[in-house]
């Protein structure tokens, strides 16, 4: 921490209790962009307390140990990386406020914006406010681009739509059959948002599945007993939920007990995060979803061996395997250090401004282990989907895809400038002709 | 018609044996709030926390057993341990260090230290067992399912939420009323909840009794997370879940009672799983409807006793 | 405390917000938010004078939010949004009241835990209506029919919540020293004295009590204005026990505890948050154990400790 911020900080609370001491209180670096700065500052919003920190703190830990080998090969373009977290479950008040301290105080030069998709909602308009490039790392809403412009905010993964999309398209690829369906969703904004993209897609690709269970239990609810019951004596075919975190856990364990996975195939788009704590536990031959591309044994990643570098590097400092949120924020990372290095030799090796750099994130094309990625002109990226039935191998002690279709982003994202739910409806069955085959194994 | 209402009275006996094993793991956490409250006279809001850490410690040491090769029924031992071993430590620690100094103090104060407490709790929580979810459902694997008859159908439920759950729960209502009516510390509990100063005026040692019950409510909140770890999955934020679902159980029963808080853990495990079949928009604010509606009826709870015999 | 005493601290307390305000950019929204949570814990300090603790004011604060969240896109301007969400969550307040001021004690605490928990699920549940979750957005409304630069909205928003500040301030103590709030005190010492004396306590606890709810209401549109983002978790538990906890921590004596604390609790939570990102929690827990246990009087009892008084009830 420099020494600068420091004073302000001691600064700032000497004059709340009401001893003006003007002179330390100055922001720390917000007005000297254009010069290369002594450190290059990220504020990364994420949750570390409350239900949802089982992917914010592993994402941290993913940026901890990123930024140390970035900062061991010398930095960005030369500056050493430096990040500062703040926590999401608080509130949006918390939230905002730790917003624009980070940008109005620290001086960071990019931030990182949340899990949570309302965190998101929050914090794009203040970067449209403060000017400060944004990245939304992980937060899936489709209503962000959809709904607004905003120059300084970009998503560099793929987003609700085509995460929803994909397995649905995979479960009438390669399990045509189905009459009857049953949904099982957190209730809140994400559960409710995946039904209505899953159920408008659904009733545009196949018409006439019949609904036979609508089931939204609260978020973090601790026990699916009597949900269970109630989808054991509907005997739907297929058992739709985008559960995540310990909620998934809960839901899985209790209707694998209880013999719910013999009587309906499940789809769980978000199931990759919750694998490894699931072992054994999770039936096969259930289809899966990691939200894009990124499952660890990817089938062609682009570059094998980044892609087992990271992997095994997170496994020893944490010792466990990454989750899809590491993923997400190693992709953030990958594409800030891309932008910065477009930015940089754009300017002839001078250090770019806010509106430079967010110029250089426009349109970019950045490097993951497993693909490239592409950020459209509305911000949004590109990342394909790989959606798979759940399986067992010697390598990993816990479920894992195979027979995988890797989904083009393209073909399962929304067109820029249309709304999500409106162009879903324009969906034929004509499509599935599109998807690519399994890829055997 | 006759058909319909055939398929209707069978879902509502599936919803009866869910809304039993519900009814059980809140009584169990509870009916140790209510206990507190009755001798001590302080809502601990950082009983939820208790729970949640018995789960917690349950549900490691079940872990931690079984790594050692050790035979899968030490999984129940490990239920019961866990949660003496969190009552037994937590409890003095917080009665002794922290509560006992504010015996004096205005209600709201008292409230408040444990809502310090909760929070504090909360982060060493966190820190003592990260933030991914932790369960071990080996006590569940262990007895198997029962086939419960469904029409021409069977619906599969655990027997560990059949009977182990209710019939711990069960065996605590009995063992508790036994507890306080026959044995002499019982006598003195109970003495010290119906008039305090009348029972410290014969000589009995008040604070004792109050260390003996707090440390007997922490144990019961994590028997009751402990119980419920091989179901649930322990994840941050649960005890501040749990705390609310109680608080409308107790306040349903009426203050001190412990027979009304299996009646209203009944009422309130029932009535949420009937929601979830009839009218699921409802299931989360149905505990707090049921409360409100016994207290405008009766402001003391359905079995609370205005300034009277409590326990 | 002598009354020029107190308004010269007051004085001083807005010119140390306006210096500090003034001087970091960042600490115009946190002060602002402060402020307005200090307006909503003179509420609680009201109720607090009759000795009962709710743990239920999230549901006002989070009323005012809504009110503001629902009706700025029609009604773009923040002076009457602000009525009109005091007017809103008064009424609430008097319907609620209304079955609440039968109950004492622990009852009361939990009912109104019940009430918000309710309102909480609700905000949640009508997704249609709230978005759930994810939450609302609030465009920044006009300010006297001004449309504001974001910058000038900021101060206007901080301006808004000091004159606020102080206005409530003055009422909450004018209505302390009234009859009806010397009755209040009465309710806490010995309730059927006043019924003796033919004064309705129910009635006495309700005026406060709807008097509360107006504060929680004011209190939120400033929150919903400042954040322009509402979300269900400003109606949730622990936003009602902050509340209390902010009561505590500025003392219950005087209207200006509630400001003092409220200030303290918004810079040691951005501090901890800084400092300890995961543990910020557990940090804010110790320091209310610490206050209770070795400053009952609060911030407000050390401060008058301090300048040689005895801490003691204002006026």
């Amino acid at each position: 921490m420099s020494t600068q911020t420091q004073l302000s900080r001691r600064g700032a609370l000497a004059v709340a209790a009401g001893a003006v001491s003007g002179s330390l209180l100055w922001p720390g670096s917000g007005s000297a962009q254009a010069q290369k700065p002594a450190e290059l500052k990220v504020g990364i919003t994420t949750f570390l307390s409350g239900p949802a920190s089982v992917f914010g703190v592993p994402a941290r830990h993913t940026a901890e140990m990123l930024f140390e080998e970035i900062n061991r090969a010398g930095g960005i373009g030369g500056v050493p990386v430096r990040a500062l977290f703040v926590d999401e479950a608080p509130g949006t008040d918390h939230l905002v406020g730790e917003f624009r301290r980070l940008v109005q105080n620290e001086g960071v030069h990019v931030m990182f914006a949340s899990i949570s998709s309302g965190s998101c909602l929050a914090c794009t308009p203040l970067s449209d406010e403060l000017r400060k490039t944004t990245i939304l790392w992980d937060c899936g809403t489709q209503r962000i681009f959809e709904e607004g412009r905003h120059p300084y905010a970009f998503r560099t993964q793929g987003y609700a739509t085509p995460e929803v999309l994909a397995p649905l398209l995979y479960l009438l690829k390669t399990r045509p059959d189905f009459r009857t369906l049953a949904v099982i969703n957190q209730d809140y904004a994400w559960g409710r948002d995946s039904w209505e993209i899953w159920k408008t897609a659904m009733d545009a690709l196949k018409p006439g599945v019949r609904v036979v269970a609508e089931l939204f239990p609260r978020l973090g609810a601790p026990d699916y007993s009597t949900e269970v019951t109630r989808l054991l004596a509907a005997r739907p075919d297929v058992i739709y939920s985008t559960h995540w975190g310990g909620d998934l856990v809960t839901l899985v364990r209790q209707a694998a007990e209880r013999r719910l996975f013999d009587r309906s195939t499940f789809v769980l788009p978000v199931a990759e995060a919750s694998l490894q704590i699931l072992g054994r536990t999770m039936p096969a031959g259930h289809i899966i979803g990691t939200r894009g591309d990124h499952w660890n044994n990817h089938p062609r990643p682009r570059d094998p061996a980044r892609l087992s570098r990271f992997v095994e590097s997170y496994r020893r400092r944490q010792n466990e395997y990454p989750i899809y949120p590491c993923h997400h924020m190693y992709q953030a990372i990958s594409a800030m250090q891309a932008a910065y290095e477009k930015a940089i030799a754009a300017k002839g090796g001078g250090w770019p401004n806010d509106q430079e750099l967010a110029a250089a994130f426009r349109g970019l094309e950045f490097a993951t282990p497993t693909s490239t990625i592409t950020l459209r002109e509305d911000g949004q990226g590109l990342e394909d989907q790989i959606v798979g039935v759940s399986s067992f191998t010697d390598r990993f002690p816990f479920a894992v895809p195979k027979d995988m279709i890797i989904f083009p982003a393209a073909m399962v994202s929304t067109p820029v400038g249309q709304k999500s739910v409106d162009w879903l409806k324009t969906l034929k069955p004509d499509l599935l002709a599109q998807v690519p085959a399994p890829i055997a194994g | 018609m006759a058909g319909w209402l055939e398929q209707n009275a069978l879902l509502l006996g599936l919803a009866l044996l869910d809304g039993l094993a519900y009814a059980a793991l809140v009584f169990m956490v509870a009916v140790g709030l209510n206990m507190v409250f009755g001798v001590l006279r302080i809502i601990n809001i950082a009983h939820g926390s208790l729970f949640a850490i018995g789960g917690y410690a349950a549900a490691s040491l079940g872990l931690f057993l079984a790594a050692r090769g050790l035979p899968d029924w030490t999984g129940y031992v490990a239920l019961v341990l866990a949660a003496a071993l969190v009552g037994g430590i937590l409890g003095p620690v917080i009665e002794r260090g922290v509560l006992r100094r504010i015996y004096g103090h205005e209600q709201v104060l008292q409230l408040l230290v444990t809502f310090a407490l909760f929070m504090i709790l909360e982060d060493a929580q966190k820190l003592i067992w990260g933030v991914q979810p932790v369960s071990n459902d080996a006590p569940l694997r262990l007895l198997g399912t029962v086939d419960v008859p469904f029409g021409e159908d069977v619906i599969p439920f655990t027997a560990y939420q059949l009977f182990v759950l209710p019939g711990v729960a069960l065996a605590t209502l009995v063992g508790l009323a036994w507890f306080l009516r026959r044995t002499l510390t019982g006598r003195v509990i109970v003495a010290v909840t119906t008039d305090r100063e009348a029972a410290t005026a014969m000589g009995i040692d008040a604070r004792r009794v109050f260390l003996l019950t707090f440390t007997f409510g922490a144990g019961l909140a994590a028997l009751g997370g402990a119980l419920a770890s091989p179901t649930t999955t322990l994840v941050p934020g649960l005890g501040a879940a749990t705390i609310v679902l109680s608080f409308a159980v107790v306040a349903t029963a009426g203050l001190g009672q412990i027979e009304g808080a299996a009646i209203s853990a009944l009422l309130i495990g029932i009535g949420r799983s009937a929601a979830v079949y009839l009218a699921p928009e409802f299931e989360v604010v149905v505990p707090y409807l049921i409360m409100v509606a016994v207290l405008l009826v009766r402001p003391q709870g359905l079995f609370g006793v205005v300034e009277t015999r409590r326990v | 405390m002598r009354r020029g005493a107190e308004i010269s601290l007051a004085l001083l307390g807005v010119a140390g917000v306006l210096a500090a305000a003034w001087a970091a950019p960042w600490l115009r929204f946190v002060l602002t938010i402060a402020l307005a949570k200090g307006i909503a814990v003179l509420g609680i300090l009201l109720l607090l004078r009759a000795g009962q603790v709710s743990f239920g004011h999230a549901l006002y604060l989070s009323s005012g939010a809504y009110v503001v969240a629902f009706l700025a896109p029609s009604l773009p301007e923040a002076l009457l949004l602000l009525p009109l969400a005091a007017l809103i969550a008064g009424l609430i307040g008097l319907v609620a009241g209304l079955f609440l001021a039968r109950y004492r004690d622990i009852f009361f605490g939990m009912l109104n835990l019940a009430i918000s928990m309710v309102f909480y699920s609700l905000l949640e549940k009508l997704y249609e209506l709230t978005r759930g979750t994810d939450g609302i957005r609030v465009e920044p409304p006009r300010v006297a029919g001004l449309a504001l630069t974001l910058e000038a909205y900021v101060w206007a928003m901080l301006l808004v919540a000091l004159v606020l500040a102080v206005g409530f301030g003055m009422l909450v103590r004018a209505y302390l020293a009234s009859p009806m709030g010397q009755a209040l005190a009465g309710i806490k010492t010995r309730e059927t004295r006043l019924e003796f004396m033919g004064v309705s306590a129910r009635r006495v606890l309700l005026a406060a009590y709807v008097l509360s709810a107006l504060m929680g209401g004011v209190a939120g549109a400033i929150v919903g204005m400042t954040t322009r983002h509402v979300t269900p978790l400003l109606a949730y538990w622990t936003t009602s026990g902050e509340l209390v906890f902010i009561a505590i921590l500025g003392g219950a004596g005087g209207a200006l505890g509630p400001f003092l604390g409220a200030v303290t609790y918004e810079l040691v939570r951005v501090y901890a948050a800084a400092a300890f990102a995961e543990a910020w929690q557990a940090i804010l827990g110790v320091v209310l154990l610490l206050v209770i246990l070795f400053a009952p009087g609060g911030l407000w009892g050390m401060l008058l400790g301090l300048l040689g008084r005895r801490p003691g009830r204002a006026p």
